[in-house]
């Protein structure tokens, strides 16, 4: 792990160099202070059992869907394509530095981006005064939500990136993975539940699925080891895919 | 121990794409400090070659081993040992030249107290002092080549592996690289893959010619050349009867053959070829044969000394010959495209 810190140093400051980076910033943050007044606006006319920062934080679908693929496609695909991983993995670095270093970048990147929304809530509470609207279990509840479940997207994302060379395959591919895990399995449950009978094996596997509960959980502060296992889990199996890609695709073509 | 100047020792290395081989049974060793040409035409393996040298590729079979060390076995302890400059030399745009640099030798494990001599170092045998500010992305292709070579070298290993390094260059660059080369002779072996061959004339001890995924020809250019060119030849200006020269030239060796086209300049001269034996050099008696020849006006004879241009054109075009009879008919009309 001698070159973990070089390897991420540099991500990070191709990160911070590039004017990308704060454009997306940017426009990440006009849509998620549009999602954070529309839950205001709903709070004021109705009112609702959790906080508008609760609310908000269980739209984190929504920024997931689209930030995750953008955010990760370019990281290993695009690498392979021009064949600076070429020049990379000649030198005493282990593809197990170089996937950390991509995933461990755009992580915090993604919390990054996350922590930004945190000014919504303060501008909120500055302005209204008012700690009905402010409750902070459920924020802290929330971010760890983020936090953790960021673990196992950012992982669906470099994994797929590691797949190909092609940055539009990459996007598409993460996309449709986090799609399939966060809204496939609470079809499959909601249904395993109109249809009983079935294998205890299946429904096991499917209750692990349970994104949207788990940031229900979370928000209501609820915080159970079981989602952390399965986060921290996921994304260990899908970061050690990437390695073993990294190792063996060069190989070919 | 026999092996100890030994920096590359390649054994039975195979390398297959699924069924079709790239790479199909090398064997080659480079000694400490020499400088070896690789040459072949385009899909002949080299570039497969190299990267399973660097450890980036695993091959199908055989034994790499970097100065003693098996690269399969200990591919990050043979990496330390090799500088090495892909084909096309990929480089992160963004950065500027000096931070590429520093970044590189930190991954090169350059100890801290020498990481900034070494940079310098490398940057002024690149001649790059005065760009080492901009910005890659914005460089010429001479520059970004050099940027390239400078990271090939900056760590001193005791092997360089370079595919293609002075491609895009124009001729001023390839002066400077060849000097570069030159400098670092003696100090690192190197392996340089190479389309412009007079230019691996020049810098290479030993040439390496690889077609089909075999070695066809290895050894000094000049002794490639006794091997593959079966003639020689001599060019002479002459003014005078081309016939009777013929019968001429038949009394002092039977076996030389006259060609040209009899197309004289202003002067009245044209230029003939005269092929004779290989591995000989007859230049004086045909030059005395010539002038004692009446009616013949000689202007000038030269011995042609043959290119290793037609040595390659030699060596590849007869290894296709031996390679057609041991591999089925489909597979060797793929090579002959490739």
């Amino acid at each position: 792990m001698r070159h973990f810190i070089t390897l991420l140093k540099h991500e990070l400051r191709v990160l911070l160099i590039s004017p990308g980076t704060y454009i997306a910033a940017i426009l990440f943050l006009i849509v998620m202070g549009f999602v954070f007044q529309d839950y205001l606006t709903e709070s004021i006319n109705a009112s609702r059992k959790h906080s508008p920062g609760a609310e908000f934080i269980r739209s984190f679908w929504l920024p997931v869907f689209f930030i995750v693929p953008l955010l990760t496609m370019k990281s290993i695909a695009e690498e392979r394509r021009t064949g600076t991983l070429e020049t990379l993995m000649t030198t005493p670095v282990t593809p197990i530095e170089i996937v950390l270093s991509k995933f461990s970048a755009a992580y915090l990147y993604y919390i990054c981006l996350w922590i930004m929304t945190f000014s919504f809530q303060v501008v909120l509470y500055y302005f209204a005064q008012d700690p009905k609207l402010i409750d902070p279990a459920p924020l802290i509840g929330g971010y760890t939500f983020i936090a953790l479940s960021g673990f196992l997207f950012i992982s669906i994302g470099i994994f797929s990136s590691s797949l190909t060379k092609n940055q539009l395959v990459a996007a598409i591919l993460s996309f449709a993975m986090v799609f399939i895990i966060i809204i496939v399995g609470r079809n499959l449950t909601d249904w395993f539940n109109q249809n009983g009978n079935h294998p205890l094996l299946l429904r096991q596997i499917v209750e692990y699925l349970q994104i949207f509960q788990h940031a229900e959980d979370f928000t209501s502060g609820v915080v159970e080891t079981r989602p952390v296992v399965f986060y921290l889990s996921g994304a260990a199996v899908l970061l050690t895919f990437s390695i073993f890609m990294i190792e063996t695709r060069n190989s070919k073509n | 121990m026999e092996n100890s100047n030994k920096t590359i020792e390649v054994t039975d290395l195979v390398k297959n794409y699924g069924r079709t081989s790239a790479v199909n049974g090398i064997s080659f060793a480079v000694r400490k400090g020499e400088i070896v040409g690789f040459l072949g035409p385009n899909g002949a393996g080299k570039s497969t070659t190299m990267r399973i040298l660097t450890g980036f590729m695993h091959a199908t079979s055989g034994i790499v081993k970097i100065c003693d060390i098996p690269v399969a076995a200990h591919p990050v302890a043979a990496k330390r040992k090799i500088g090495y400059m892909p084909e096309n030399n990929p480089l992160p745009e963004e950065l500027r030249v000096r931070e590429y640099l520093k970044w590189r030798a930190k991954l090169k494990e350059i100890p801290f107290r020498k990481r900034r001599k070494r940079i310098e170092k490398a940057l002024e045998l690149c001649d790059l002092k005065r760009a080492s500010h901009r910005i890659i992305g914005r460089l010429s292709k001479g520059y970004r080549q050099r940027v390239g070579i400078a990271d090939a070298i900056l760590s001193q290993p005791d092997i360089i592996i370079m595919d293609e390094p002075t491609i895009g260059l124009d001729p001023h660059q390839i002066v400077m690289i060849r000097d570069l080369i030159a400098s670092l002779r003696g100090r690192m072996s190197m392996i340089i893959s190479s389309h412009i061959l007079p230019e691996i004339e020049m810098t290479c001890d030993r040439v390496i010619i690889i077609n089909g995924g075999r070695i066809v020809a290895e050894g000094t250019p000049d002794s490639l050349r006794k091997d593959f060119i079966d003639t020689t030849v001599y060019q002479a200006e002459i003014q005078g009867d081309l016939t009777s020269l013929k019968e001429n030239l038949a009394k002092l060796d039977d076996s030389l053959e006259i060609t040209g086209n009899g197309n004289a300049d202003t002067e009245g001269f044209s230029e003939i070829q005269i092929k004779g034996a290989a591995n000989q050099n007859q230049s004086e008696n045909i030059l005395q044969h010539l002038t004692n020849i009446p009616n013949l006006r000689v202007r000038a004879l030269n011995k042609h000394k043959p290119t290793l241009e037609e040595v390659f054109l030699a060596a590849t075009k007869r290894s296709w010959d031996t390679l057609l009879p041991d591999t089925d008919p489909d597979e060797s009309t793929f090579i002959n495209q490739s």
